[in-house]
C-alpha cells in the first residue's frame, strides 16, 4: 500500500472552481492538492468547449475555456498546488473531528482536514454504447479503457470509434492482436491525420481490417465475448470474430461515487449551507455546479464565490486556534508576500 | 413564431414555440424536453442533443458541417438523418419542423 499523502484541503475536481478554491485557500496558508478523472486541469472548460468563448467572468470581456484554465493556473502557481490527474475520488471516511481519509482509483490514499467537492457536473466517464445484452461483458471482455496492453495479445480485437483514443489503440495493439478490426461509423476519421494515414496502410497491407458501420449484437457467454455483428448503412450485418471490444465514443458526465458518500442531496445536487458551503458533514464542502441552494446559479463566477466563503470555514478546521483576519490583496502586505509580489 | 415538433423515442409529443434564431436544441431545454441531454450547453463537443430530422424536412434543415459530422462520431445509432440538434438554426422556413429524438443519447 502506498504512503499515505499529508494535506490540509482536498478538492475533488480541477475545474475553474477546484482551481480558483486553491487561490482563496492559499492566501488563508492552507495548502491543497486535487484530483481530477480527465488527464488535464479545467474540468468542463477544458473538456467540452477549451475554444468556445466564455462571456461572463467578471472584469474579462471575453475568455475561451482553454484560456481561463490557463489564467487560473497561472494566478495559483503562487501556492504551488499538487495536482492527481486520470484519478477519481471513490471513498471518503471520517477518522478525526474532523479529519478525513480519501482514496482514489489510483491507489492513492489523502488524509486531509476537509474535502471540498468542486466536482461539476460529476466525473467524466467513458459513454456506453447502447448494445442490448452488453452488461455482463464489460470489465471482462468490453473495456473503456487499455489497463494492460498484454491483456490484448493474440486476441480478436475490436476497436470502435473514430477519434485519436480509437485510433492510437489500433496502432498500439494492432501488432499484439491475433486479429484487429476498426469499426466506425462512416470513411471519415477525426483522428490526427497521420495516425489515419498509419491505419489505412496497415488496412492496406491486410494487417487489419477496417468495418464503416456500428456494433449492433454481441454474442459470447459468461462475460466472454465470441462474436460481434456489425451493420452498414445498407442494413448489411456481418458477423466478426470478438474476443474483447473496446468502444471509444468520448465522455459523459455521471456523479459516480459521490452518491455514496452520505451527504444530503437534491437528485445529483449537494445540499449546503449558504454561508459555508458545507455539506450536511462536517469539514465536506461543495462548491460549483454541484451544489444546489436556493437561487442557485450554475454560473462560474458563483464557484468563484463560493471558493471564497468556504474558504474562511475550512480556515476554522486546519487552524482552530488563529484567528482570522480579513485583508484585500491590493493593501496587505502579508497577503503580497504569500502572492509573491511583495 | 415557427413551432417544431419533437415526438421523443417513447411516443411523447410536443409542439412548442422556438424564437427565431435560437437553435433546436436551445427550444427543447427551454420546453424541457428531456431527452435532450446537451451537456455541452451548445458547444458541438458531446453528442447529446442528436435527433433524427423527419425525412419530409432533411432538405431544408441539411447536412452537418463536418464539425458536426465528426461530433456524431460520439452518438449513438447514427443515421443518414441524424443531427446535432444545437447544430440546426430555428428560421421561418423551419416553421413545423418534426425531429425524433434516439432512445440514448449516451447517459
Amino acid at each position: 500500500m502506498s504512503e499515505t499523502i499529508k494535506t490540509d484541503v482536498l478538492i475533488v475536481g480541477a475545474g475553474p472552481c477546484g482551481l480558483f478554491a486553491v487561490f482563496e485557500l492559499g492566501l488563508l496558508d492552507i495548502k491543497a492538492h486535487l484530483v481530477d478523472i480527465l488527464d488535464k486541469v479545467g474540468g468542463q472548460c477544458a473538456e467540452l468547449y477549451p475554444e468556445k468563448p466564455i462571456y461572463d467572468i467578471p472584469g474579462i470581456p471575453e475568455i475561451t475555456g482553454q484560456g481561463l484554465s490557463e489564467s487560473l493556473m497561472q494566478q495559483i502557481k503562487p501556492f504551488n498546488p499538487t495536482f492527481h490527474l486520470g484519478e477519481m475520488v471513490t471513498g471518503i471516511d471520517n477518522i478525526g473531528d474532523p479529519l478525513y481519509r480519501v482514496t482514489t482509483t489510483g491507489g492513492k490514499t489523502f488524509e486531509c482536514k476537509a474535502v471540498i467537492i468542486a466536482a461539476g457536473g460529476g466525473s467524466f466517464q467513458p459513454k456506453r454504447p447502447p448494445i442490448a445484452g452488453i452488461e455482463p461483458y464489460e470489465d471482462k471482455s468490453v473495456h473503456y479503457a487499455v489497463r494492460k496492453m498484454e491483456n490484448f495479445r493474440d486476441k480478436n480485437l475490436v476497436i470502435v470509434g473514430g477519434g485519436d483514443s480509437a485510433l492510437d489503440w489500433t496502432l498500439n495493439l494492432q501488432p499484439i492482436a491475433k486479429r484487429l478490426t476498426l469499426v466506425h461509423r462512416r470513411d471519415d476519421f477525426r483522428g490526427a491525420p497521420d495516425s489515419v494515414n498509419k491505419m489505412r496502410a496497415l488496412v492496406a497491407s491486410g494487417a487489419m481490417d477496417l468495418k464503416i458501420g456500428q456494433v449492433t449484437e454481441l454474442e459470447g457467454a459468461d462475460g466472454q465475448l465470441s462474436t460481434a455483428s456489425i451493420k452498414d448503412k445498407d442494413g448489411n450485418v456481418e458477423r466478426v470474430a470478438c474476443d474483447a471490444m473496446l468502444p471509444f465514443f468520448g465522455l459523459t458526465m455521471k456523479l459516480g461515487p459521490i452518491s455514496d458518500w452520505k451527504l444530503d442531496m437534491d437528485g445529483e445536487l449537494i445540499k449546503v449551507d449558504v454561508s459555508t458551503f458545507e455539506t450536511n458533514r462536517q469539514g465536506i464542502f461543495a462548491i460549483g455546479d454541484i451544489n444546489t441552494y436556493p437561487g442557485k446559479l450554475k454560473l462560474i463566477l458563483s464557484g468563484f464565490h463560493e471558493g471564497a466563503l468556504c474558504a474562511q470555514r475550512v480556515h476554522h478546521y486546519v487552524y482552530p486556534e488563529k484567528r482570522l483576519v480579513f485583508q484585500y490583496t491590493t493593501s496587505s502586505t502579508s497577503l503580497q508576500k504569500k502572492l509573491g509580489v511583495a | 413564431m415557427p413551432k417544431i415538433t419533437f415526438i421523443e423515442h417513447d411516443g411523447t409529443v410536443h409542439t412548442v414555440e422556438a424564437e427565431l434564431g435560437a437553435s433546436v436544441m436551445e427550444t427543447a431545454v427551454r420546453n424541457d424536453i428531456a431527452s435532450i441531454v446537451a451537456e455541452c450547453g451548445g458547444g458541438c463537443t458531446c453528442a447529446t442533443c442528436h435527433v433524427y430530422v423527419d425525412d419530409a424536412w432533411m432538405e431544408r434543415v441539411g447536412q452537418p458541417s463536418p464539425d458536426e459530422d465528426a461530433e456524431l462520431d460520439a452518438a449513438f445509432d447514427v443515421r443518414a438523418n441524424s443531427r446535432l440538434s444545437c447544430q440546426i438554426k430555428v428560421t421561418e422556413a423551419l416553421d413545423g419542423l418534426i425531429v425524433r429524438t434516439p432512445s440514448y443519447q449516451g447517459r
